[in-house]
């Protein structure tokens, strides 16, 4: 079992011949991903390692039926080609894309809801089920299947976060990256709903930073979980009013804070490691492993 | 990109909102002459930051002698660390009363939010939740005229200044969609008497902030330009990374915002103070990551660490940069590197090859970087133990320089 995306998922990849989505398309077939095909425009009729390209999404689903597309389309171009692929009746669409502009952001979310779409990003690594199926940038090796969920705001994070995991020989369920900006398609808690039901996952990890309420309205619906639930926060030592790389990561008028967050979390039954690298370890002891 | 006040107005008013008469000054004189045009005047600091008022950047004058001094005394001033180059000089308002009226981006409604107040003025966080009025708007359609009546029964408005504050919020929900605005604020806006106007009152936005989204920049060749940024910040902004001075002497590069904020994070815990936040991002290349290098170098930290857990970022591509920095500069003081993931063996193996041993463990690394500062923090690894090297990897644990 994992969430989102499992074997069955028939990936298109969109700017695919552009030097990340190339590159990435490699990294996605070597995993085992099932590329079906690539979008272009002014590009179809050539091929990526063998995937076919279309100048159109249209294109390409009427010929090789896909159901998801992860998109490497400069920032410029991303709403276009996010509303593309939704409106072709893709269900899941992957924005690795870094830069898009917000309002374009708020435009694509509110055509996915309207379809019912699920939108990963903009600004993620992408999404992994381990052994079935990866959608993004993030490193093949650091996976393993397993029995942990993983959900994060930032990426180099959660790979060192995923690596531990796997280390540790627990592995992982699907790791889910939201995206580091602030308006992104999936809020922590419609990934915790999933991975409560989900019956592989055994106990979910999440990392955020500091900036936003996510992870305090996270701490509502934990709460509720049968699954035990680890958590990190990035930025603890961030001073307020300064901009950490991410849209997101920045504290503003007392808001978002990493006190705010861990006091939200723990009061919900979570466990916060204090540091990166301790994660696994409290995961494996709330399995009792 | 936050805007000053007077290049926020100078937007507002190019889209229709009412707002007073003023001129920007860069020196008394200017200053002075702005307020022989408009009578009494109010001089005020332009800065990028909030709280001007309290620090004493806004002076009244009812001359322009007055005027003059205000802005002498203004000019040059040091506001929360920026210093004041520039004074709006503005028309004084006959102020009846203060509202407070915004549209922001709601992250988690993924749409945009007006707030408005009848209770303008003070800083919004301190109006008691009972006198905030919200409005989301949906992406789709848009702000309707329907949406501007709701919000104006709310606050109690009524007659021609309800039409006048409808009028307003949509055509400031206009600046907010055209300029690709993460934020637009008046406040306070003013209800001033002025007998001209249709039942003697008019809205008028007596401050205003626009911060318009990074992102969209692009699009928007004809909006003004501002840098809030100190001459290090925009040089390895240049490269391409992004970059925070913060005010300590442990210099950082990472790479992807997380873990950096994470690396500040460990040392901090472990009682060293970071100087900076560089992440050189996800897949940064070699060339721009030894540029940073060097920058660093010239901040004249105590000691450079650098943490790298290569994804998309090749570690031996790190290993060249660290290299290159070194040949490019020289390193004088203390580098301690902690590199893992994508080609680390080869990343490690030029490094070493070099004499730099790099740590695989970020725990060890982070303690060493902080010890080597002079920090509280050595416990565990002093006398360059080589439990947390790669070439030793015993205190590392897990076994795990093998799943590479």
């Amino acid at each position: 079992m994992a969430i989102i995306v499992d074997e069955k998922a028939k990936v298109l990849v969109q700017g695919i011949t552009g030097n990340q989505g190339s590159f990435h398309t490699r990294q996605m077939l070597d995993y085992g991903t099932r590329v079906v095909a690539g979008v272009s425009p002014g590009k179809g009729g050539e091929q990526v390692h063998g995937v076919p390209v279309y100048d159109t999404v249209q294109a390409a689903v009427d010929s090789h039926g896909a159901n998801a597309s992860v998109l490497f389309v400069p920032a410029p171009f991303a709403k276009d080609a996010a509303f593309e692929a939704i409106d072709a009746g893709l269900e899941t669409v992957v924005i690795v894309t870094e830069h898009v502009p917000v309002h374009d952001a708020m435009a694509i979310m509110a055509f996915a809801a309207e379809r019912g779409a699920t939108v990963i990003g903009p600004n993620t690594y992408g999404i992994c089920s381990p052994g079935k199926a990866k959608l993004g940038i993030p490193p093949n090796v650091i996976f393993q299947p397993g029995v942990v969920g993983v959900v994060a705001r930032s990426g180099t994070l959660s790979y060192e976060i995923v690596n531990a995991i796997s280390e540790k020989g627990l592995g992982q369920t699907t790791v889910v990256g939201m995206g580091g900006d602030r308006v992104v398609g999936l809020t922590f808690i419609d990934v915790l709903k999933r991975f409560e039901r989900d019956e592989a996952t055994q106990a979910v990890v999440l990392v955020g930073e500091i900036g936003g309420t996510a992870e305090e309205e996270a701490a509502e619906f934990i709460k509720t979980m049968t699954k035990p639930v680890v958590a990190y926060i990035a930025g603890r030592s961030a001073p307020p009013g300064k901009r950490m790389g991410h849209a997101g990561a920045i504290i503003e008028r007392g808001r978002g804070t990493f006190d705010s967050k861990v006091q939200a979390l723990e009061a919900a039954g979570a466990r916060v490691a204090e540091m990166p690298w301790q994660v696994a370890d409290l995961v494996a002891a709330a399995l009792g492993t | 990109m936050k805007l000053y006040e007077y290049m926020a107005k100078g937007v507002l008013a190019s889209y229709g909102v009412p707002v007073p008469a003023g001129r920007v000054a860069d020196s008394p004189e200017a200053a002075a002459g702005a307020a022989g045009e408009f009578g009494p005047v109010a001089v005020k600091a332009q800065v990028l930051v909030g709280g001007r008022g309290k620090a004493g950047g806004i002076r009244l004058a009812e001359t322009p002698e007055q005027a003059r001094e205000a802005a002498a005394a203004i000019l040059g001033m040091n506001l929360k660390g920026y210093t004041v180059e520039k004074v709006y000089v503005e028309q004084k308002l006959a102020i009846e009363r203060e509202l407070y009226l915004s549209i922001a981006i709601d992250a988690a409604a993924k749409k945009p939010l007006v707030i408005a107040s009848a209770h303008g003025g003070m800083n919004i966080e301190d109006v008691p939740e009972k006198d905030i009025v919200r409005q989301h708007i949906p992406i789709r359609w848009g702000l309707m005229p329907f949406h501007t009546r709701e919000l104006a029964r709310r606050l109690g408005l009524t007659g021609d200044l309800a039409r006048q504050f409808g009028d307003m919020v949509l055509k400031l929900f206009t600046v907010f969609r055209r300029t690709d605005a993460e934020l637009v604020e008046v406040n306070p806006l003013a209800v001033c008497r002025d007998a001209a106007a249709p039942g003697g009152l008019r809205l008028v936005a007596a401050d205003a902030r626009l911060n318009v989204d990074d992102d969209a920049l692009f699009r928007h060749p004809d909006l003004p330009r501002t840098v809030e940024a100190s001459p290090v910040e925009r040089r390895v902004r240049e490269l391409g990374l992004a970059y925070v001075e913060l005010e300590g002497d442990i210099a950082v590069m990472a790479n992807g915002a997380g873990i950096t904020m994470a690396t500040l994070d460990v040392l901090q815990h472990y009682g060293g103070r970071p100087m900076n936040f560089l992440d050189a991002g996800g897949g940064a290349a070699a060339e721009p990551m030894a540029k940073a290098l060097e920058v660093l170098v010239s901040t004249g930290p105590k000691v450079i660490f650098v943490n790298i857990f290569g994804g998309i970022t090749r570690c031996d591509e790190v290993a060249r940069a660290i290299l290159a920095a070194r040949d490019a500069v020289g390193i004088p003081m203390p580098l301690v590197v902690r590199l893992v993931g994508t080609n680390e063996e080869e990343g490690v193996r030029l490094l070493a090859d070099q004499g730099i041993q790099a740590f695989r463990s970020m725990d060890e690394a982070a303690r060493r970087a902080v010890s080597l500062a002079g920090g509280p923090a050595a416990t565990g690894v002093g006398g360059g133990g080589a439990g947390g090297f790669h070439a030793g990897d015993a205190a590392g644990g897990s076994g795990a320089g093998g799943r590479w």
